[in-house]
């Protein structure tokens, strides 16, 4: 099994020739099995327009489950509601065995949901290292008393966290900007660091938002690697939306295929490659 | 030397001092354009709202007392009890922070992920009902306000500098006063840029200014970060309107320095604490100067009241973040 022979720095050779993998799913099949989230019959309209209709699916510990759909299909809407950003108006949402209610987006940061944007959503002004800091904030104690007088306790925190940080600075191979602005960075970068960032938070669950859009073959592999490494070294569970088919038959355990706000297949990579619905809704057959 | 020079070193030293209380409006308006990137155009008002809730407390004036009075056609004024100063400023902290959370409840809860520039009208808007409210809460009179700080110059300084010059100089004047506001605002800056490097809420308060939808995913409230940032501009708002109040006065021109402040972030940009400090400083040093090398012998006098907008144009042109400012970046 590669997931288990490749080293921590190997590159994976998958990712790279898009499209004709057997998929990972085929090499490692079924996760650990508990749930960790859970949609069940989820809708979710603004006004008149309905983004979401009645989908229900699983994530499971442990596993990368992509998301994918032709656009505007609501797969960004869906990570929305599972990070709290929208409101299901129907439907109900199970988060580590329980029930959840509305709860805010900062709240849901708590319970162990981080995620990267489509759109790089970083801290520009800060430098590497501190976006990567603030993904700590949900796991710091100290009051603001404490930290103002920076004694004891709130000292020895604070050099606990920063030693987390480096280590995933270590990890996703960005030591040369640890002190860069980011908004200076090269997109491939930013897009390292808000994983960064997420990754800092020690995730139960990791919502990537199209972590690879915009990026070129190299910085793709580099992605898909990283992906890959975190959910093998950490045991973390993803969510992921992405476009490049060929990225997610090789990086996915499994895949919700998602088309006008419907999900139309649920399975292996290799299950929803010959779903006839899946086909249909990528080649463009006209819908009813 | 000439007493013409040790004049001039007077000169600079006064003009530090008034520096040091622009600095002081400046730094509200930086704290919370830095956490919220709103221009808030009523932190003149809350620093003239915030001394007239001194008074009052300190004086013991009943709220409202003029609306009351016509209403019910009595007539009530105070309740006849003075407060100590130190009490009546904390009872004014605490109705400043009150009024951030009815600003964050009432105003800015509902405006989330609007342009700045519909923040920004928000914030005239809440300018002028606060000025209007000061009004009808604590009357329009011009009051005096005396928290206890020596006033008047500082006679030491003034008789140990004394031998410089010749006969004709009789040594520094400053203000007692400006030389406490000196010592406030430092303090005041070391604490501001301390909790804004290195605490936790220091760096969420620079995370929700940068972007509000990523400061949510890392499990930031930006509702308590705004309570916390208005909170503490209310705070620089009360000690701003203390050292004005003490000076001049408390009326309603206190709002109105709000305006000297402009210039001020100018130059020193919109983003730094220690950058409305050094810009203060340098428009109060500025105009002084001016005032006494060219202003008063060649052009007729008073040019103080334009020289720091004419910086300002100058800076704008040359370097629009301001000395300190964060760069712009745009990636193309």
């Amino acid at each position: 099994m590669i997931r288990n022979g490749r080293s921590f720095d190997g590159r994976v050779d998958a990712p790279a020739d898009s499209g004709a993998g057997t998929g990972r799913a085929a090499e490692t099949p079924g996760t650990s099995g508990a749930v960790v989230m859970e949609l069940r019959g989820i809708t979710l309209r603004f006004g008149g327009v309905t983004a979401i209709r009645e989908t229900t699916f699983d994530i499971q510990e442990g596993e990368i489950r992509a998301i994918i759909g032709p656009n505007g299909a609501g797969k960004s809407s869906v990570l929305n509601v599972i990070n709290g950003f929208y409101h299901p108006q129907e439907g109900e949402i199970w988060y580590q065995g329980r029930q959840r209610g509305v709860l805010k987006p900062h709240q849901i940061a708590h319970q162990g949901i981080a995620r990267t944007f489509q759109n790089i959503a970083l801290f520009r002004g800060m430098t590497t290292l501190d976006n990567i800091m603030t993904g700590r904030l949900t796991r710091m104690k100290s009051g603001i008393f404490r930290q103002l007088a920076w004694w004891g306790p709130a000292e020895r925190e604070e050099t606990e966290h920063r030693e987390a940080v480096e280590q995933i600075i270590d990890f996703l191979e960005i030591q040369a900007i640890r002190k860069t602005p980011v908004g200076r960075l090269p997109y491939g970068l930013q897009k390292r660091v808000e994983l960064g960032r997420a990754l800092a938070a020690e995730p139960s669950l990791l919502l990537l938002d199209e972590p690879m859009a915009g990026m070129n073959v190299e910085e793709k592999e580099d992605m898909s690697r990283f992906i890959l490494d975190v959910n093998d070294e950490f045991g973390t569970t993803i969510a992921l939306i992405e476009h490049d088919m060929g990225v997610v038959m090789d990086l996915a355990d499994r895949v919700v295929v998602m088309d006008y706000g419907r999900k139309i297949g649920d399975g292996t990579p290799d299950d929803v490659r010959s779903n006839e619905a899946v086909i249909n809704a990528y080649l463009g057959v006209a819908h009813d | 030397m000439s007493p013409g020079f040790f004049y001039g070193i007077e000169v600079v030293l006064n003009g530090l001092m008034t520096g040091v209380m622009y600095s002081l409006v400046a730094l509200g308006f930086v704290l919370i354009f830095k956490a919220s990137g709103i221009f808030n155009y009523a932190q003149g008002v809350m620093a003239l709202f915030a001394a007239l809730t001194l008074v009052g407390f300190q004086d013991g004036q009943i709220p409202f007392s003029h609306l009351i009075n016509a209403v019910f056609g009595t007539k009530i004024h105070h309740f006849g009890w003075h407060l100590p100063a130190i009490l009546a400023v904390l009872f004014a902290l605490g109705v400043m922070i009150l009024f951030a959370w009815l600003v964050e409840k009432l105003i800015l809860k509902h405006l989330v992920n609007q342009e700045p520039i519909i923040l920004f009208m928000a914030t005239i808007g809440l300018a002028y009902f606060m000025e209007g409210f000061g009004d009808l809460m604590w009357g329009a009179d011009i009051k005096t306000l005396d928290v206890g700080m020596p006033q008047g110059g500082n006679l030491w300084i003034e008789e140990s500098t004394a031998f410089l010059g010749g006969e004709d100089f009789y040594g520094f004047y400053l203000d007692n006063l400006d030389i406490w506001a000196s010592v406030v605002a430092l303090v005041l800056v070391v604490s501001l840029v301390l909790l804004s490097q290195y605490t936790k809420i220091g760096r969420a308060l620079r995370a929700v200014a940068d972007d509000h939808q990523a400061a949510l995913s890392v499990g930031i409230s930006l509702r308590v970060i705004w309570v916390i940032v208005w909170s503490v501009a209310g705070f620089v708002a009360l000690v701003a309107g203390i050292m004005w109040g003490s000076k001049s006065g408390v009326q309603f021109s206190l709002s109105l320095i709000a305006l000297k402040a402009l210039p001020v972030l100018m130059l020193g940009g919109f983003t730094s604490i220690p950058g409305a400090i050094i810009g203060g400083l340098i428009i109060g040093v500025g105009e002084k100067l001016f005032e006494f090398l060219l202003g008063a012998p060649f052009l007729g006098g008073a040019t103080e009241n334009w020289f720091a907008y004419m910086l300002a144009l100058v800076f704008l042109v040359f370097r629009p973040q301001g000395l300190f400012g964060e760069k712009i970046i745009e990636r193309v």
